[in-house]
């Protein structure tokens, strides 16, 4: 019984930052229905920036509190990783716009590619580690919670709440699902969309720079082709929610992280993330929109 | 704004291109230094304890700056403009021509042109000298032109996003590799069963994704590559795992002479040539230019057959197409099928070329790049495709050896890491210069009196 609590607890840690990064495809696939592959190169953008932060403050600072420390790291990240998406968005995404379907996902392929071989010209192909920031464990009941586990799942549901009210409650969030549910109508109604679409983006960015600080904070090291493999089960997540829905992401990223964790401990750690991906493809054919997704109707 | 300045004569009107292309560039400036402020400017580097220190690079980040803001300067101020006033000369002087000799016949000259390819190099840079045109530029290209026409049948023609192409190229690389170095089959009994097993996989990804539509389509392929390469990667008493398969046989040629320099029947023996590695890369160059054109011809035939023109019309319209009495299952699953048994037969060419198969060949990024070949080149354009995938692969190869540049940059400058680089970029740049393609119109294989080509702005992609 505490192996599977302690199982649970490390797949709910795993999925809070698949969903933390499932937003940014789900969002994005939403206003504008493209999957943006360059997502999960941006979130090793962002944990490439609190990397370097990181870096910085130690050389910098002789020593500074490691909570001051990770706050840092986390806004720094999000700003940068924001203006990396809003560019992206703007030289790569805006100008196809309406133009063929596939058109901006190659163009996205390609971003992913270009930003992957960027980051491994500029800070160099090998591992990057750091020291481990926050060590701490606590034990309760035979089973053990690191203070790294309540950070991160603490921060997640903290910027989930906030998020929820971005979109919920604020006309920015109207504007936004103005957007998603008819772009035109939209920007008749005196909308701007391009800003709408920017933002969206700069909130995927941010979310993503999140995932990408605690991601580096949980395992301590980061390296250019991180982004792929995180990125294809965020986006394995935000379908499996059912893509377009926001409460579908975080849904989709925690089952991923709890089908993983599951897997790796009762049957092989070799086999997890084919675990994941065939439990997508079994979840697709009985429900071919996603969990939370609304069945694409075709007008004729 | 950039066409209200440049339609009505440009420089007359305020504000002044130029005004505008400094403040543009001033823009730029500020967005790639807080860009490349981190990335450029620091550098995180090992010290000798082994702990991550920063190093800075001021200079360089200043010069990336710079030339960002150059580069952002020219395009606004000169070449945007250069660009509509081209469009606008293009739009009103209508181009009536009779198209030439060389136009008429294109396609014939440039198989041709293919086939004594081989020949002119040889004859120029010698028989050790051809090895690496023939191999790199030669058979790298032709892999890809044909993977690329296997994936276009599914993509192009039948309309449905396939972003795990390269399984069935594994498939066919390691059932060569598997039962050639297992059982001592020869390829030419291996390339067919290679295809039919390649064939067979398409199959079974068909099955569970014939509901699904557009990007569920996609994760779903997307998947099914990876749980490939995973297997392969795990199943390690058959597949030898990340380790790979080495010394995979060579092609014989039908069992009369081989390319093993111990055997009696070696070709340089059987001719009296000597012994030269040329002679297999030579042969293995018009193998795989045969296997494609072989891809071409099949393809253009299948158009004109029901089959085909099913795919083109479920890519057009999968309810029309419903409500016409055509079998979408049946459609989709012949056209996952064809297009996989094309991977395949090219996979099981890929072993034997390289003699070694590893997962690491099979990645995400090469069904990517396939991909990207296929849109690029125009989604369903045979010749388009192949002009993308000499431009888009034929331009990496050629970064490898651009050795001069090492004049400029100082002996430590690798061309070859900012390969992939520039391969990304390449890939933006090109779609957006030409989101549909090198050759955006299709061919109609019914029409009424006279063949006219379809115009890009009225050809579809299909929704799944």
């Amino acid at each position: 019984m505490e192996y599977f609590i302690q199982q649970l607890i490390n797949g709910l840690t795993l999925g809070s930052i698949y969903g933390l990064i499932a937003i940014g495809y789900t969002m994005v696939y939403g206003i504008i229905g493209m999957i943006n592959f360059a997502h999960g190169d941006v979130f090793m953008i962002g944990a490439f920036i609190a990397l370097i932060v990181f870096l910085v403050l130690t050389t910098v600072f002789y020593s500074i509190p490691v909570a001051l420390a990770l706050l840092i790291m986390m806004i720094v990240a999000m700003l940068l990783t924001s203006l990396y998406n809003w560019t992206i968005e703007k030289v790569a995404y805006r100008p196809l716009r309406g133009s063929f379907r596939l058109a901006p996902l190659i163009t996205a392929i390609g971003m992913s590619i270009a930003l992957s071989n960027f980051v491994q010209v500029a800070q160099g192909p090998r591992n990057k580690p750091i020291p481990p920031l926050v060590g701490r464990v606590y034990e309760i009941g035979g089973v053990v919670i690191s203070l790294k586990q309540i950070i991160i799942v603490a921060v997640t549901a903290v910027l989930l709440t906030l998020f929820w009210y971005l979109v919920n409650k604020t006309a920015l969030g109207r504007a936004q699902r103005a957007c998603e549910q008819d772009r035109k109508m939209a920007a008749l109604l005196g909308i701007d969309v391009d800003r709408t679409i920017s933002i969206t983006f700069i909130m995927g960015a941010s979310l993503a720079a999140v995932a990408g600080t605690l991601f580096l904070m949980y395992y301590g090291v980061i390296v250019f082709s991180d982004g792929f493999v995180p990125g294809v089960k965020a986006f394995t997540a935000a379908v499996l929610g059912g893509i377009g829905s926001i409460p579908g992401a975080v849904l989709g990223g925690l089952l991923i992280g709890f089908i993983e964790s599951m897997w790796s401990a009762y049957f092989s750690i070799d086999y997890k993330d084919v675990a994941a991906f065939s439990i997508l493809a079994i979840v697709l054919i009985f429900m071919p929109s996603g969990i939370l997704g609304r069945p694409e109707v075709e007008k004729v | 704004m950039t066409q209200a300045v440049s339609l009505s004569a440009p420089a007359t009107t305020a504000p002044s291109p130029i005004a505008r292309a400094v403040r543009e560039a001033l823009f730029a400036g500020v967005i790639s230094f807080g860009l490349f402020v981190l990335f450029i400017g620091l550098k995180s580097d090992q010290n000798i304890d082994n702990r991550l220190i920063v190093v800075t690079r001021w200079g360089t980040l200043a010069i990336v700056v710079a030339l960002t803001m150059l580069g952002r300067f020219l395009f606004v101020g000169f070449l945007a403009p250069a660009f509509q006033a081209r469009k606008a000369r293009r739009a009103k002087v209508e181009v009536v021509s009779e198209a030439g000799f060389v136009k008429r016949n294109l396609l014939a000259i440039a198989i041709f042109a293919l086939f004594l390819y081989p020949v002119f190099i040889i004859s120029t840079a010698g028989l050790q000298g051809s090895l690496k045109w023939v191999d790199n530029f030669g058979i790298q290209i032709l892999i890809y032109v044909m993977l690329a026409w296997g994936l276009n049948i599914v993509v192009g023609l039948a309309g449905l996003l396939d972003l795990g192409y390269v399984a069935f190229y594994a498939v066919g690389a390691y059932s060569y590799a598997l039962l050639a170095s297992e059982l001592g089959w020869s390829f030419w009994i291996l390339l067919p069963t290679a295809g039919i097993l390649a064939a067979f996989w398409g199959v079974i990804l068909g099955f569970p994704v014939l509901r699904l539509r557009g990007d569920y389509l996609a994760i779903v392929t997307l998947a099914f590559g990876e749980i490939i390469r995973l297997v392969l990667i795990n199943w390690r008493e058959v597949t030898n795992g990340s380790a790979g398969i080495s010394g995979i046989p060579k092609i014989d040629f039908f069992g009369w002479f081989t390319f093993n320099v111990s055997d009696p029947n070696y070709f340089g023996k059987v001719f009296g040539l000597g012994v030269s590695g040329a002679y297999y890369k030579i042969f293995l160059y018009y193998l795989i230019l045969l296997l494609a054109l072989l891809t071409a011809f099949v393809t253009i035939r299948l158009r004109r057959m029901p089959v085909g023109r099913a795919w083109e019309a479920l890519r057009e319209d999968e309810i029309a197409c419903r409500s016409l009495g055509i079998n979408t299952t049946n459609t989709k699953l012949t056209a996952f099928a064809i297009g996989a048994m094309f991977g395949g037969f090219a996979g099981s060419f890929f072993a034997a070329r390289q003699g070694f198969v590893s997962p690491e060949s099979f990645v995400f990024l090469e069904s990517a790049i396939i991909l990207a070949i296929v849109v690029l080149g125009g989604m369903g354009s045979l010749p388009g495709i192949a002009i993308a995938a000499v431009v888009m692969i034929g331009g990496t190869e050629i970064l490898r050896e651009m050795n001069f540049l090492k004049l400029i940059f100082g002996p430590s400058f690798t061309p070859e890491l900012y390969r992939m680089l520039l391969f990304g970029l390449a890939m933006v740049i090109v779609m957006l210069w030409k989101p549909r393609g090198f050759v955006g119109s299709r061919e109609p294989t019914a029409f009424l009196r006279a063949r006219k080509a379809v115009s890009s702005s009225f050809t579809k992609e299909g929704h799944g």
